[in-house]
């Protein structure tokens, strides 16, 4: 076991969890993430191997799917991310080229990205001052890629209406959290 | 004087009293009330002076389309300009002070160029400015801007917020009068997702202005509970005070949301306005009309106002502008003006009827077939000319006169995307066209529909049409009994007698004779005219003055109105704060920052930053004594060649290529041989793009044989990861080869210097041999370290030591970078910045940014012979071309001053020792420069015609701008370890 200690996305020993009015943003940083491609006629073969996985039919376009803590969300045509909980699937990137193969391309992806939950009644209002989806209208399990604070970002609709994962690039995690603090508090 | 001109009734708030000052003086108000109701209600009717001519004038409408009555709002750094005074909500504390007067509104100094209005006609700037040339930007517009001109700004920084928002909806329905409100319920009520926008803070429109009932309600009272059974439909949003400012793109419109201007300041955090980007499948625009004036002469005293105005004044503010009043209309509409103010008990002088058919009336005198011809009272109207069918003229003593030309549906949405409107001539008026928005329809007043049962009908229908088009089943409920009038009237739209000017666009002072004007001079195109004569510009884009504009140049030319045509509306409707399109993104907040992973760690050790792109990074670490920053970089240069240096070089794009055509793929990306690339083995790359110009530069480190990571150069690597997305999908789908960015996802550092390995081996677990036997130059793997973190180590160097660069996954970059400070304690290990990087890649003579500038190709780099001929690159074929490959192309070189104290300067232009300094002897010119504190003196690269062949000659950089010339040697760009044995220890 390595002897060096992680650090946040925002710099900090412990995650950012704040209140403000009727919503609540925290940072999770216990989440593995992995991005998994069809090699090029693979398809059929990389959806058996997400299957292997994640207990489930790969997501189609504008979807994700949940099976015990384990995610996956669609994020181009044949291509996947995986998101897993960080102390059982440190190396979910293996298992999922493990159990692929040739048939998939698997890079790992944890650290390139950080996860803020945005949940409470007013969630949706927030989203509606950060970026064009229509978040109301986001069923749970609807997943897809926006831009929050001029940065490309992948929203996961929790459960509708009420609290939504934003996967946020790992550099701009600072930015992005301070413009969803900023709409929470034009919202409260 | 206290609201001497405050009527009974009204949709304002006795209960509570605000207090307001206008010019300094304090006045009271209600809640309900604006600005310009208020001042009126106190009596007074000066509330600005004009924009050319500085003529008094006070408000025309009571809406936003007014172009008088603007203010200067708030003061400090909240002052705001041109704010109208009909828009403007009261607020308790309200300051405001007119503008474009001195020393006073009532005596402006100014006012003299009304004396001079024959030398200030349409044309006049263009006529009398001409010459000399050199007069215009020094004396004429410093004098024009002072004289001319709206409001002034605080110049000062705004201290308001403003939020920018998206929204969805099945129907956008723009206007809450009757046609909207109809609409909205339909549309509501079956369960559409609505967005239902109005610019005022009531919604209702003209009913809480008209007297007219709605069933056994008053209109005011239909549209507050319609509203308030629209609150309670979770599907409709409801957005008061919110102007759609323009129709744009697939079913997009910009709504400007003023949620606190309506109080003093913003509470702490909250946006004074919000911006909303409005996503909608289809759009109702249901906007109303505006009514229209009649030119005569003396028309702009303050106190004559649309009739229609009037009538908001008196019976939604309970406001008059007078206590005697008279009304000059072409139509049947404006008598009720003269009616409501009766109700009201006001004084009705006449109404003045431009029809000899004009109806009559038991309360009030009409005077049919008669016309307005002139005007009296200098601060504001005393009294009218009006010239009877008989030639008779006529004085009638009146402090305001409501002007009534009939009204013009609002169809300026419907022209944003070009369309045109269609002459009706039943209404004599524009209507909206079948060309409109895709997706937009129109109804009600907007549609040329002016009645209120018509508007309330048609809004119904317009609504349960838009649904049927998205499959949504709406049904139109009865709707209550309302008034159900036909417009009647006669076109008519200036008086030719009377003495003076009329004038038609208040706000830019243009009269009829104006137009006449820019007719006998030929500019007579709609386009034309509005150019030449400023008419329907500024604040207010004509809203009141087009039409008038129009109907006389037709009447000059002899055409009809609608082939006259109109001037394109573009967006926005209404003017819109710059702030407000700005948003959050100002100031510290203007673009996102991308912090490395050792940012927290570096601006512990106190490091200056520099943006790269979005990225921060640390410039240079300066140390306690350190007072300039080339000492830091100085230091950091030399003790990283001394001994061991580390930087976060995260930064430099990395994209993860796999696939098991990943290297075949690169072998047509890079303009060098890839394809042979050794597994566990690094290579430099030089991308060109198509046209054969050196486009990026790089390495990519072969993992496994599916599988390469590429890195680009810190700024490029959007731009390279889109090149290379765009080859795989467009130029070769039959490659297996997938990509994606991992830019961030490691935190990858520099470590150089001839200690670089002896500090490594302290960090890489024992499994992993980095010696150079195992591990040598161009090296690249897969390890361990600190007791088994994953990581990767790459053998390059940009430094031209010795030197490594170690990846692990992000969370863990911080501590590494502690690790590695620690570690290296024993070797005196320094951090260095962005800058000792610059200086020690020019004294290895490594081409940058600065370089690879888009003009300069492979050879101009000196790296010609990398382009392969064996194999097909993206760029190999075009850069073969001859204008590319003259004798005496541009080539990098170095330069070392012959004077070893002359610094060599970045920019410079070269030319032969004592050639003229002029372009067309130009040798070529410096990209990077420093001082190099291992050579001691400062050293540049650059580019020089047929520079390899000149080594040992000497040049003269110049630069006559600054004054720079320093004659300089060339030399190899090479200026350290030019055999490259460092690297390779």
């Amino acid at each position: 076991m390595h002897d060096l200690a992680p650090l946040t996305a925002l710099g900090a020993d412990a995650p950012l969890h704040e209140t403000i009015g009727a919503v609540t943003l925290t940072e999770q940083p216990d989440f593995a993430l992995a991005s998994l491609s069809a090699r090029r006629g693979c398809e059929k073969e990389a959806a058996i191997a997400l299957r292997k996985i994640i207990g489930h039919a790969a997501p189609a376009p504008g979807r994700s799917t949940n099976s015990q803590g384990l995610v996956a969300f669609w994020v181009g045509p044949a291509q996947w991310f995986v998101e897993a909980p960080y102390n059982s699937h440190e190396h979910i990137a293996d298992e999922l080229k493990a159990a692929g193969g040739d048939a998939v391309s698997v890079t790992e992806q944890t650290g390139g990205w950080a996860r803020f939950d945005l949940s409470g009644e007013t969630a949706t209002e927030v989203l509606a001052r950060l970026c064009p989806l229509d978040a109301p209208q986001m069923q749970s399990g609807a997943a897809t890629r926006t831009s929050i604070e001029h940065t490309g970002c992948f929203v996961i609709c929790r459960e509708a209406l009420r609290a939504f994962s934003i996967w946020v690039p790992r550099s701009s995690a600072g930015s992005v959290s301070h413009a969803i603090e900023t709409a929470m508090r034009s919202i409260a | 004087m206290n609201q001497i001109n405050r009527l009974d009734g009204g949709q304002i708030d006795r209960s509570q009293t605000l207090n307001f000052t206008f010019d300094g003086k304090s006045y009271q108000a209600y809640p309900g009330d604006t600005l310009a109701s208020a001042l009126l209600a106190n009596g007074v009717r000066l509330m600005g002076r004009s924009f050319k001519y500085h003529r008094p004038r006070g408000p025309l409408t009571a809406g936003s389309e007014e172009p008088n009555a603007l203010v200067e709002l708030r003061s400090g750094a909240r002052q705001e300009p041109n704010t109208r005074a009909t828009t403007t909500e009261m607020f308790d504390g309200l300051a405001a002070n007119s503008q474009n007067r001195w020393p006073s509104l009532a005596f402006d100094a100014m006012a003299i160029n009304d004396r001079f209005s024959n030398f200030l006609t349409a044309g006049f700037y263009y006529k009398t400015f001409m010459w000399p040339a050199a007069f215009w930007e020094k004396i004429y517009e410093p004098i024009i801007r002072k004289a001319a001109g709206l409001g002034s700004l605080s110049m000062q920084e705004d201290p308001d917020q403003y939020d920018k928002g998206f929204l969805h909806c099945d129907l956008l329905i723009i206007g809450a009068g009757p046609a909207g409100l109809s609409a909205a319920l339909v549309a509501g009520r079956a369960g559409a997702s609505v967005i239902l926008a109005d610019e005022d803070f009531a919604m209702g429109g003209r009913l809480n202005a008209e007297r007219f009932t709605i069933g056994d309600q008053s209109g005011a009272d239909w549209a507050t509970s319609t509203v308030a059974e629209l609150a309670t439909m979770a599907n409709v949003r409801l957005m008061s005070r919110t102007t759609i400012i323009g129709a744009f793109d697939h079913g997009i419109y910009g709504a400007l949301e003023r949620v606190n201007d309506h109080i003093a300041t913003p509470a702490p955090d909250k946006p004074r306005q919000i911006f909303w980007r409005l996503y909608t499948k289809r759009c109702l625009l249901c906007a109303g009309a505006t009514e229209r004036p009649i030119a005569f002469a003396n028309n702009d005293r303050p106190g004559i106002m649309l009739a229609s105005a009037m009538r908001s004044y008196a019976n939604r503010w309970a406001a008059t502008p007078a206590h005697c009043i008279a009304v000059f209309v072409n139509n049947d509409d404006a008598h009720r003006t003269a009616a409501d103010l009766v109700a009201n008990g006001v004084d009705i002088a006449a109404v003045i009827d431009t029809r000899s058919t004009a109806p009559d009336s038991a309360y009030f005198e009409v005077i049919k077939g008669a016309q307005v011809i002139n005007s009296s009272g200098r601060l504001g109207l005393k009294s009218i000319s009006v010239e009877l069918p008989s030639g008779e003229i006529r004085q009638i003593s009146c402090g305001a006169l409501g002007v009534s030309g009939a009204w013009n549906p609002n169809v300026h949405m419907t022209c944003h995307q070009r369309g045109r409107p269609v002459w009706n001539a039943k209404i004599a008026a524009f209507v909206p066209g079948p060309d409109g928005p895709p997706g937009m329809t129109t109804a009600g007043a907007a549609a040329g529909v002016f009645s209120t049962a018509g508007a309330l009908e048609n809004g119904a229908n317009a609504a349960v049409a838009a649904l049927a088009s998205l499959d949504i089943k709406a049904t139109t409920a009865p709707l209550p009994r309302a008034e159900d009038t036909e417009a009647r009237l006669t076109p008519f739209w200036h008086t030719s007698r009377g003495k003076g000017r009329a004038w038609l666009d208040q706000q830019n002072d243009v009269t009829v004779k104006d137009v006449k004007l820019a007719h006998q001079e030929n500019f007579r195109s709609v386009e034309h005219l509005k150019r030449y004569t400023t008419l329907g510009m500024a604040t207010d884009q004509g809203k009141t003055s087009n039409m008038g504009g129009l109907a006389i140049m037709a009447e000059l030319a002899g055409k009809s109105i609608p082939e006259v045509g109109t001037t394109i509306f573009r967006p926005p409707y209404t003017p819109i704060a710059i702030g407000a399109l700005a948003g959050r993104t100002r100031g510290m907040a203007f673009h996102p920052t991308r912090l490395t992973p050792s940012h927290h760690w570096a601006k512990e050790q106190g490091a200056t930053f520099v943006e790269v792109g979005n990225w921060l990074r640390a410039q240079w670490f300066a140390q306690p004594g350190e007072t300039h920053w080339r000492q830091s970089v100085d230091r950091e240069v030399l003790g990283t060649r001394a001994s061991v240096g580390a930087c976060d070089v995260t930064t430099l794009g990395k994209i993860d290529v796999q696939g098991a055509d990943a290297a075949a793929f690169l072998n047509k990306i890079y303009c060098n041989g890839f394809a042979k690339l050794a597994v566990g083995k690094t290579r430099y790359g030089l991308m060109l793009r198509e046209d054969g110009i050196a486009m990026d530069d790089g390495t990519a480190a072969r993992l496994a044989e599916d599988h390469i990571i590429v890195t680009t150069t810190t700024a490029n690597a959007v731009n390279v990861y889109r090149h290379m997305e765009f080859a795989r999908q467009c130029l070769w789908p039959d490659l297996d080869v997938q990509l994606i960015s991992t830019t961030e996802a490691w935190a990858q550092y520099a470590v150089a210097g001839p200690n670089s390995r002896a500090l490594l081996q302290k960090i890489i677990d024992p499994e992993f041999s980095i010696t150079n036997e195992d591990f040598p130059f161009m090296a690249c793997g897969e390890i361990t370290i600190c007791g088994g973190l994953r990581a990767r180590l790459f053998r390059i160097s940009f430094s031209g030591e010795l030197a490594y660069e170690i990846a692990v996954p992000t969370r863990y970059g911080d501590a590494l970078m502690r690790r590695i400070m620690q570690a290296g304690a024993e070797f005196d290990v320094v951090p260095y910045g962005t800058e000792a990087l610059g200086v020690m890649r020019i004294e290895k003579g490594h081409a940058a940014g600065n370089e690879l500038n888009g003009t300069t190709t492979a050879l101009n780099l000196g790296m010609g012979r990398m382009v392969s001929k064996i194999k097909d690159s993206i760029g190999a074929v075009l850069s073969r071309r001859e204008g590319l490959n003259a004798p005496d192309a541009l080539t990098m070189v170095g330069f070392r001053p012959v004077q070893s104290d002359r610094p060599i300067v970045a920019g410079a232009h070269i030319m032969a020792k004592g050639a003229p300094h002029d372009a067309a002897h130009d040798q070529g010119y410096i990209t990077s420069a420093c001082f190099s504190p291992n050579l001691g003196h400062s050293i540049g690269l650059g580019f020089l015609k047929n520079g390899g062949a000149r080594e040992g000659e000497i040049i003269e950089l110049v630069s006559p701008l600054t004054g720079v010339n320093v004659d300089a040697e060339v030399v190899s760009a090479h200026f350290v370890d030019p055999e490259g044995a460092r690297l390779r220890a």
